[in-house]
């Protein structure tokens, strides 16, 4: 492993990746609004990569907002708390969007005890969040918080935040990387977030660099997004945290082309940003981290972008976790005619989901509805080896030749071009003019290869 | 969610499908044929300009011959009909262009039918054949009728075109070591094939093709830089002689065949560094086949050759991943 000196430089770039027509313009301009309480939450008991919580509460138990209703001893798994005071319900069942189904507990929401509007925004993200004296926090007390908090990546992944910021004496780490590029089309809760609340998200990247014991925080916006880049500028003026403009280039949000971009480094194959001695955390993650550590604030609510041509008015909606997407859809008027598939999160690597019965989780980055003319897709045709695929392929595989071995059920040929190494961003099928559905067979493939390797 | 508005609870009409849910629409393989018939305008109104209407019947029958041929073929093999991806075209047009303006009729349509016959349609259709179907068409007709595809077929004194009046350059650089005009063969006002003789026209149709990237650049340039390497080297420990490095460039086949015959995606690498062994691969057998054969020009063998290469190259340009191979695991207990 060859670290480069803690001060390393990328160009800004990666190789390959594409750039799809944005369409961020429909909701960007739209200042975060809160959700007003749903009357009913449902939540899942397993919302991150890891073990699932047990429930801390059974139904018809009364709970405040912020209480802990479930938690699980496993080191990577994170506690799930009532982001509403309300009643507990019957445990039910939800289908989340990823195809797996949870248990959730269900909780129907009082009128009192909640906070409304301005004055959840206040709570959660307004105030002071001064950076003096952040230094002076125990790192193993700001793990501990953030785990009790149960905090996990927002980017998509929801990966356990305390794993990533443990201490690692054979892996140290130098460089805090905040994840503010939002590559994915139509998304813009992470760039708003930024513009609202750049103070947290600065106090929250200090605190991780703390608890990490790195030295460097940079901040790696795209450069479509300029107001987000010169709000963060402001906060992190005198805060020792640098703010990166990169190119906007589809997939640099994937942690591999943002470490790329940013620090020039490499992360190795099957292996972690931690390898290079960084840890990625995404905008909304680190503002998450400052309210727990600084406020005692669990994660309970995030912001969550409601948006394509599908959806009547565009919105950026403050919503606690647990509400549903139907919900959330309403708040933004509601579907139009048009509206032919629903994504949850953006439109190169989110799940189409069937219906809106959906709770949010603390993953959930976005809602797209797409319109007939967005999906509507050409007839697949035969590959003429054209080599697009290769060329926009951010890894250096040749997508074409695996999807091929995987059709085939060519297991040796899928690993002699390496099938593991993809990372499912979806560049090649999105550029394939014989439209073939790359990444889907590269992705069935792997499921594939691995369940029949283990069988013999 | 009772008491959500009614006209939003109903699910939409969903569509479910597996990411990514859009998709770059401008560039299909249609519009990548469609790239290279336009590549070939200019090669086109150059070819008419010095072999007249002889040039646009050899078009006319190429294309109307290849046309015809896929949809005999695609039907026989019950395949739905696939004329309309502009491929049948396009082989077509080039073999057209790579025979002599003199032909008979019968050469470009037996070309035709044997190129997408044997060189695409046995092998599956489109995309899954291994030589390039016009150069299979064309050596095809080149053994059936010698004397039309041979150097003398080439002339033709009662035509009433000059450039028919005398051999074609490289004819007449390997018999009597004839040197012709640089800027006759940079223009075209030469003989030869219909399409190969203006230089400049392949450089502009092919500027274009390589800016669209419906073409990749890395094939022509290994071609043109094997052939000027290898050119050089011979005026550099060889003799001298007018015949420079120029005219090797721009004379026969070359630029025609680096431009639009070996970037047929379908018979050429897929890898960058794949694509820079073919074309100069192919520039060294071109030169090889010129300077030690009896053939005056080779792009068409040279092609064939490299062609059946393809698979093996692929197998050895496998990049390697960002980030290094993927590491051996213990298999799960």
């Amino acid at each position: 492993m060859s670290i480069a000196t803690i001060e390393s430089r990328g160009t800004g770039r990666f190789p390959g990746g594409v750039h799809p027509a944005d369409r961020k313009s429909l909701s960007a301009g739209r200042k975060i609004e809160v959700l007003p309480p749903p009357p009913e939450l449902a939540i899942p008991i397993l919302q991150h990569t890891g073990a699932p919580c047990a429930p801390l509460v059974k139904a018809r138990d009364a709970v405040v907002a912020g209480q802990k209703i479930g938690d699980a001893q496993a080191f990577v798994s994170a506690p799930i708390h009532a982001p509403l005071a309300g009643v507990v319900q019957r445990e039910s069942v939800a289908t989340l969007p990823n195809g797996r189904h949870v248990k959730t507990i269900p909780i129907q929401t009082g009128a009192e005890g909640n906070l409304d509007g301005d004055a959840l925004w206040e709570r959660l993200f307004g105030g002071d969040w001064t950076i003096r004296g952040l230094d002076a926090h125990d790192p193993s007390k700001i793990v501990a918080a953030i785990r009790e908090a149960g905090i996990v990546g927002q980017g998509g992944a929801a990966f356990p935040t305390h794993v990533k910021l443990v201490r690692n004496e054979k892996k140290p780490v130098d460089t805090v990387l905040v994840n503010g590029c939002e590559c994915e089309p139509y998304l813009t809760s992470d760039h708003r977030l930024m513009i609202e609340a750049p103070a947290p998200i600065v106090a929250g990247a200090r605190l991780a660099a703390r608890a990490a014991g790195a030295a460097r925080v940079v901040v790696a916006v795209e450069d479509n997004k300029p107001e987000a880049i010169a709000a963060m500028r402001r906060a992190a003026e005198g805060a020792g945290v640098e703010v990166v403009e990169v190119e906007t280039r589809y997939p640099m949000g994937g942690e591999k082309q943002t470490v790329r971009a940013v620090l020039g480094r490499t992360i190795p194959t099957g292996g972690l940003p931690l390898d290079v001695g960084v840890v990625v955390i995404n905008v909304g993650t680190a503002a998450a981290i400052a309210g727990a550590v600084l406020r005692g604030q669990p994660l309970t609510h995030r912001v969550v972008s409601v948006t394509g041509g599908g959806v009547r008015e565009p919105r950026n909606l403050l919503v606690p976790v647990g509400a549903s997407y139907q919900s959330l859809v309403d708040a933004a008027g509601g579907l139009t005619p048009e509206a032919r598939r629903v994504i949850a999160g953006g439109p190169m690597m989110g799940f189409a989901i069937e219906a809106l019965n959906v709770p949010v989780t603390k993953g959930t980055s976005g809602i797209v509805v797409l319109t007939e003319a967005d999906v509507r897709r050409a007839m697949e045709t035969p590959c003429v080896r054209c080599g697009r695929c290769v060329d926009v392929c951010p890894l250096d595989l040749v997508p074409t030749r695996i999807a091929l071995a995987a059709r085939r059920k060519d297991w040796a040929l899928a690993r002699r071009h390496h099938l593991l190494a993809c990372m499912e961003c979806g560049c090649c099928a999105y550029v394939c003019p014989a439209a073939i559905p790359l990444v889907q067979l590269i992705r069935m493939g792997k499921v594939q290869m691995l369940k029949e390797e283990a069988r013999t | 969610m009772d008491n959500a508005p009614a006209e939003t609870t109903k699910a939409p009409a969903v569509s479910i499908a597996p990411g990514p849910h859009i998709g770059g629409r401008s560039f299909t393989t249609r519009r990548m044929m469609l790239d290279v018939l336009l590549a070939l305008l200019p090669v086109a109104v150059a070819s008419f300009l010095v072999f007249r209407e002889r040039a646009l019947l050899q078009m006319a029958i190429g294309v109307a011959s290849a046309l015809a041929a896929e949809a005999v073929f695609s039907s026989m093999r019950g395949r739905r009909p696939t004329l309309g991806d502009g491929s049948a075209a396009v082989t077509g047009l080039i073999l057209a262009l790579s025979l002599p303006a003199t032909a008979p009729w019968y050469v470009g349509f037996v070309g035709a039918l044997s190129g997408i016959g044997l060189g695409k349609a046995v092998f599956g259709g489109l995309g899954q054949n291994i030589f390039n179907p016009a150069m299979v068409g064309r050596a095809f007709v080149m053994m059936a009728f010698p004397q039309a595809m041979a150097a003398g077929g080439y002339i033709d004194a009662q035509a009433g075109v000059d450039a028919l009046t005398l051999a074609t350059p490289l004819t007449a650089l390997q018999m009597g070591g004839a040197v012709a005009d640089l800027r006759a063969l940079f223009l075209g006002t030469t003989n030869g094939s219909v399409g190969e003789t203006s230089a400049l026209a392949c450089l502009v149709g092919g500027a274009y093709l390589c800016l669209r990237r419906t073409a990749s650049w890395q094939i022509p340039a290994g071609v043109v830089a094997a052939v000027a390497a290898v050119a050089g080297l011979g005026r550099l420990f060889g003799p001298g002689g007018a015949w420079t490095v120029g005219h090797e460039i721009c004379s026969g086949a070359l630029l025609f065949g680096a431009f639009y015959i070996a970037t047929d995606p379908v018979t050429s690498p897929l890898t960058p560094r794949g694509k820079w062994i073919f074309g100069v691969g192919t520039g060294l057998l071109v030169m090889l086949i010129r300077k030690l054969s009896s053939y005056p020009e080779g792009v068409m063998f040279s092609v064939l050759v490299m062609n059946a290469l393809v698979p093996l190259i692929n197998r050895w340009t496998i990049p390697v991943p960002v980030g290094g191979p993927v590491p051996e695991r213990k298999r799960p207990a």
